[in-house]
């Protein structure tokens, strides 16, 4: 196994990780007083927290000088969706008893589920379109544009959270921070580059 | 990593590879092993599922109502669940998390002013208080405005007993409460999360209704911190922030209180806040409810089921409008 095949076995397990601890509590009834609330709350958090590793790729990428990292990005987006799915089916299954024209209802009524499911039908051609195969057939320039989204997906994502919460808004302002901090990062690097880009060393250059 | 193996290589140096090979796997697992401890950790961090052991007392069911007049016969909520999931922001926001941030909460001595437009008014004892009627068990359901309901056997006296104490004069029009304001004991109270101290209010004939109770104790034993203690209001057909915890002070006043929570979000917690599934909260709906230990929903009933009783309070009024 090469280097970016075990990094990206530390990514699945770490990935899949949440997921295993979620489902031992479950059956050991360990979940707490409201487990439904519990799953429905915690794999919203997770699907924001791999959105978040998944946009914060490049500006590690950069900043580190580890360009390999990009390999990861892929599967860190595919946890993400993974998460914010496990998290609609069980707001739809648990909440709504998989009733769809409540759902529809919901979705129109209450502005935090509007963005909530805005976010998530975002996420979805990304993962669609995730492929390398994907990849090829629109062309990179292309898929760049498309899976900018991402931030889109994650602003509806952080909305989402703020609205649902009744006046603890902590974490949702820390995570609207930490957002804050990526996208002006992504906007520092389109105009002003030469902060953001740290050249290379030349070969040959004498150590610092 | 490209690693060449050549032909010609000598004995030992193959056993170098080996060990080579040996520490990278050493390695490896070390990165794993840390990278997956710490994920668990900031799992656990992040999102704590409150302390109930998942070892539950099989829950009773509802032994008496109100005197007979509001028997509740579903099943109990389990003791592990009633004191492990508490909304008591003073402590934290993290339902799962108050019992263990209330654990010290010191509760002796502990008064009660009572006071305001009064012909009597009185700084009671906790333990003087709690013998001026003889305890009453009362099995209510409690409906939280998220959306989530128990139903709890409570210890606890009228609280319309207690006010006959102090004598309200004619000019009294409603009872403010307010809970005990102390930073040092209630790490909240250092934030600005809310307006400090918690404030919550009733009209006077809500507050003498009958089945209002100040509660001391829950299941038969003294209530824990976590859920209120020593002395806090239970008004069963309303949203649960109405029940004030950990009470201080009781003030008979003319003028509406603006309670704690009005004042966080005036469009979204009226001062009535009576439980009623045709009324949605602005960004929820409140048509249906999840009984903690069940995993389906019930339907939410007007007045938390408690319509017979107290509906006539309410006679003519909007209820939309007074939410």
């Amino acid at each position: 196994m090469d280097d970016i095949r075990f990094a990206k076995f530390v990514i699945l397990v770490n990935g899949l990780l949440p997921l295993v601890l979620m489902a031992r509590d479950a059956l050991g009834g360990n979940l707490g007083a409201n487990p439904v609330e519990f799953i429905i709350h915690s794999t919203g958090i997770l699907a924001l927290v791999f959105l978040f590793l998944s946009l914060a790729v490049t500006p590690l990428r950069k900043v580190l000088l580890l360009p390999w990292l990009v390999k990861l990005r892929r599967m860190l987006g595919l946890f993400a969706f993974f998460y914010a799915s496990v998290h609609l089916i069980a707001y739809s299954g648990f909440d709504k008893t998989f009733n769809i024209p409540a759902i529809v209802e919901d979705t129109f009524k209450r502005p935090f589920i509007t963005l909530g499911m805005a976010g998530f039908l975002l996420l979805l051609p990304l993962a669609i379109t995730s492929t390398n195969g994907m990849v090829k057939r629109l062309g990179g320039k292309r898929w760049r544009l498309l899976h900018r989204a991402a931030y889109v997906a994650a602003i509806l994502g952080v909305l989402h959270f703020y609205l649902q919460v009744k006046a603890d808004t902590r974490l949702p302002l820390l995570f609207g921070s930490v957002l804050g901090i990526l996208l002006a990062y992504r906007i520092l690097n389109r105009f002003l580059p030469q902060f953001t880009e740290r050249a290379p060393a030349r070969a040959g250059a004498p150590p610092r | 990593m490209l690693i060449k193996k050549r032909e010609d290589t000598a004995g030992d140096e193959i056993t170098d590879k080996s060990v080579y090979l040996n520490r990278r796997t050493f390695m490896r697992g070390a990165v794993l092993a840390a990278s997956v401890t710490a994920t668990g950790l900031v799992y656990r961090s992040f999102t704590s599922p409150g302390g109930s052991s998942g070892k539950k007392s099989e829950p009773e069911t509802a032994r008496q109502g109100a005197g007979g007049q509001a028997a509740v016969e579903e099943k109990l909520t389990a003791l592990e669940d009633i004191s492990n999931y508490n909304n008591f922001y003073e402590f934290s926001t993290d339902k799962g998390g108050v019992a263990s941030k209330a654990r010290k909460f010191v509760t002796r001595p502990w008064t009660v002013a009572i006071g305001g437009l009064v012909n009597k008014p009185r700084e009671f004892d906790i333990d003087d208080l709690i013998k001026l009627a003889p305890p009453e068990e009362r099995v209510y359901r409690l409906r939280c405005v998220e959306g989530w309901s128990m139903v709890i056997p409570w210890l606890g006296i009228p609280l319309g007993r207690i006010l006959e104490k102090v004598e309200p004069n004619s000019k009294a029009r409603y009872v403010r409460f307010e809970t005990l304001l102390d930073p040092k004991q209630m790490p909240n109270q250092r934030t600005g999360l809310l307006a400090w101290p918690y404030v919550e209010g009733l009209r006077l004939d809500e507050a003498l209704h009958p089945l209002t109770i100040l509660a001391t104790g829950l299941y038969g034993e003294t209530l824990p911190p976590q859920n209120g203690a020593p002395v806090r209001l239970v008004v069963p057909w309303k949203y649960g922030f109405k029940s004030i915890k950990s009470i201080v002070k009781i003030d008979l006043v003319e003028d509406q209180p603006v309670s704690t929570w009005t004042t966080a979000a005036p469009n979204e917690y009226g001062f009535f806040s009576n439980v009623n599934p045709g009324v949605p909260h602005p960004r929820w709906s409140q048509a249906r409810e999840r009984r903690i230990g069940e995993f389906g929903l019930r339907d939410t009933l007007l007045f938390n089921g408690y319509g017979e009783q107290v509906a006539g309070l309410y006679s003519g009024m909007d209820l939309k409008a007074n939410f």
